[in-house]
């Protein structure tokens, strides 16, 4: 998956895209971010909030060119997502100064 | 030969400034997590090389950090912040019910006692207490539930617990300040507290007089003297002598008693030093002359002191943590403006001087005195 400049340096791996094994089917958005914060537990309550497990709300995801923001954190990834070929983007709204 | 170090909070980043006991010379370090809001840093009295950062971001939510090598690397604590139980609601700004909802640290507050052991002030305003070093936190729920919590409402800042203070000679006496609740003091260690507002009079609220709902900017208190603490309230320079049981107003011959900071002298527990700004909807100093005022008698007969400091077109505003003492031999006094200023005076306020002026705005304003 691909993240922010910001998470980027907080969970101190270069570039900004990570790869995840995810032990999971099918592999959804949540299966992935669990994933995540098991690989990178500085990086957990950055992208769901803690309480609700849901996606912060300046944050976008993009999956193979389309806005998956609003398809819900069990929403199954596109095959080319699964197999690496393409990454689940999270990226920061335009906003602030 | 003693040494000084400044942790300095902005809006996009925090930094830390050393110098050797004469302060006149200063090493800027940083800025550490560049980009983000750093609330407030603070070290460990117990080991001052252990400091705490709380970031935050819009995007990202809050971040917690912790150095255990003064400041030189840092890594993520804990950093999930979960209300005790169905956390409810308090009043929103219209007087609807809107639910509690954490937003970010504003205060961190290390033990006495143990390194180990951390207080932290958060919005929406409540107290969260870790006892393994920030791995995991958990919140005293007596604060919020001590009968009044659902009547507090945000400030215009937010509704943030942004005062810690502990008594050092009974650890588990704690006053905390919320915007705009008021003050409230704890004698078991966080278990129960009660509010300490008498005294306060707010023109805005219904009752002006009431129990809670108070703008409180700020509480200090001298360690030599627990009973007697200071606060810069919203309008009103404050003090009690008796554990904030009843507050008398000691604004006196202040030029405006609006402002935010209030800090004690480290070794004079009688000389208090506030920066008064013009009012509530203009938050820069009167006649654009920066100027903080101390008064050596515990509030009333206040001084200008401006030696140092810009005295025409200055136009920055002081922030609620954004001032400290150090505990030299001859008390330095710190402060960090939001034109990202920040001021020093190495000889408790006679003489001041800018140790870096071009920073991000200035959060907040910490110092250790090191060996």
């Amino acid at each position: 998956m691909e993240l922010p400049l910001h998470l980027v340096r907080l969970a101190g791996v270069s570039g900004h895209e990570v790869v995840l094994e995810v032990n999971a089917a099918p592999v959804t958005v949540a299966t992935v971010l669990d994933a995540l914060d098991a690989a990178y537990p500085m990086l957990e309550g950055t992208i769901r909030e803690h309480g609700t497990q849901q996606r912060r709300a300046w944050l976008r995801f993009f999956v193979c060119e389309e806005d998956w923001s609003h398809h819900g954190m069990d929403a199954v990834l596109p095959e080319a997502v699964v197999n690496g070929k393409e990454p689940l983007i999270v990226l920061g709204a335009i906003a602030g100064g | 030969m003693k040494q000084v170090r400044l942790l300095v909070g902005t809006r996009k980043g925090g930094f830390v400034l050393t110098s050797d006991g004469a302060r006149k010379d200063w090493k800027v370090e940083g800025p550490f997590f560049a980009g983000w809001e750093i609330y407030h840093m603070k070290g460990s009295p117990v080991d001052p090389d252990r400091i705490w950062a709380s970031q935050s971001s819009g995007w990202f939510g809050q971040v917690l950090q912790r150095s255990d090598d003064g400041g030189k690397s840092w890594a993520a604590a804990g950093n999930k912040f979960l209300y005790e139980g169905e956390a409810g609601t308090h009043q929103w700004y219209d007087g609807t019910p809107h639910p509690w909802e954490f937003k970010r640290v504003w205060h961190i507050e290390p033990s006495l006692t143990c390194a180990d052991t951390v207080y932290a002030g958060v919005e929406d305003a409540a107290m969260f207490k870790t006892t393994d070093g920030g791995a995991t936190w958990t919140e005293l729920p007596g604060l919020r539930n001590h009968g009044t919590g659902k009547d507090w409402q945000p400030g215009a800042g937010g509704m943030c617990l942004h005062s810690i203070v502990i008594n050092p000679e009974d650890e588990k006496q704690m006053f905390i300040a919320i915007s705009a609740a008021g003050a409230f003091r704890t004698d078991d260690g966080g278990a129960s507290w009660k509010p300490i507002n008498k005294g306060l009079s707010s023109k805005f609220l219904p009752v002006p007089t009431a129990e809670v709902g108070h703008c409180v900017h700020h509480i200090a208190m001298h360690p030599s003297k627990p009973k007697t603490l200071f606060m810069q309230k919203h309008w009103d320079v404050m003090r009690t002598d008796d554990s904030g049981e009843n507050w008398t107003k000691v604004s006196g011959n202040l030029p405006t008693d609006f402002g935010f900071v209030i800090d004690v002298h480290a070794h004079e527990p009688e000389t208090v030093f506030v920066v008064p700004i013009k009012s509530d909807s203009e938050h820069f100093p009167m006649d654009g002359q920066l100027k903080v005022f101390r008064s050596k008698s515990g509030g009333n007969d206040w001084e200008p002191l401006s030696r140092g400091l810009p005295q025409k077109e200055c136009y920055v505003n002081v922030l609620r943590d954004a001032m400290c003492v150090d505990r030299m031999d001859e008390c330095g006094v710190y402060f960090g403006t939001t034109g990202g200023q920040v001021y020093a005076s190495p000889d408790g306020g006679d003489n001041w001087n800018a140790i870096v002026r071009d920073l991000p705005a200035v959060l907040s304003v910490e110092v250790q005195t090191l060996p």
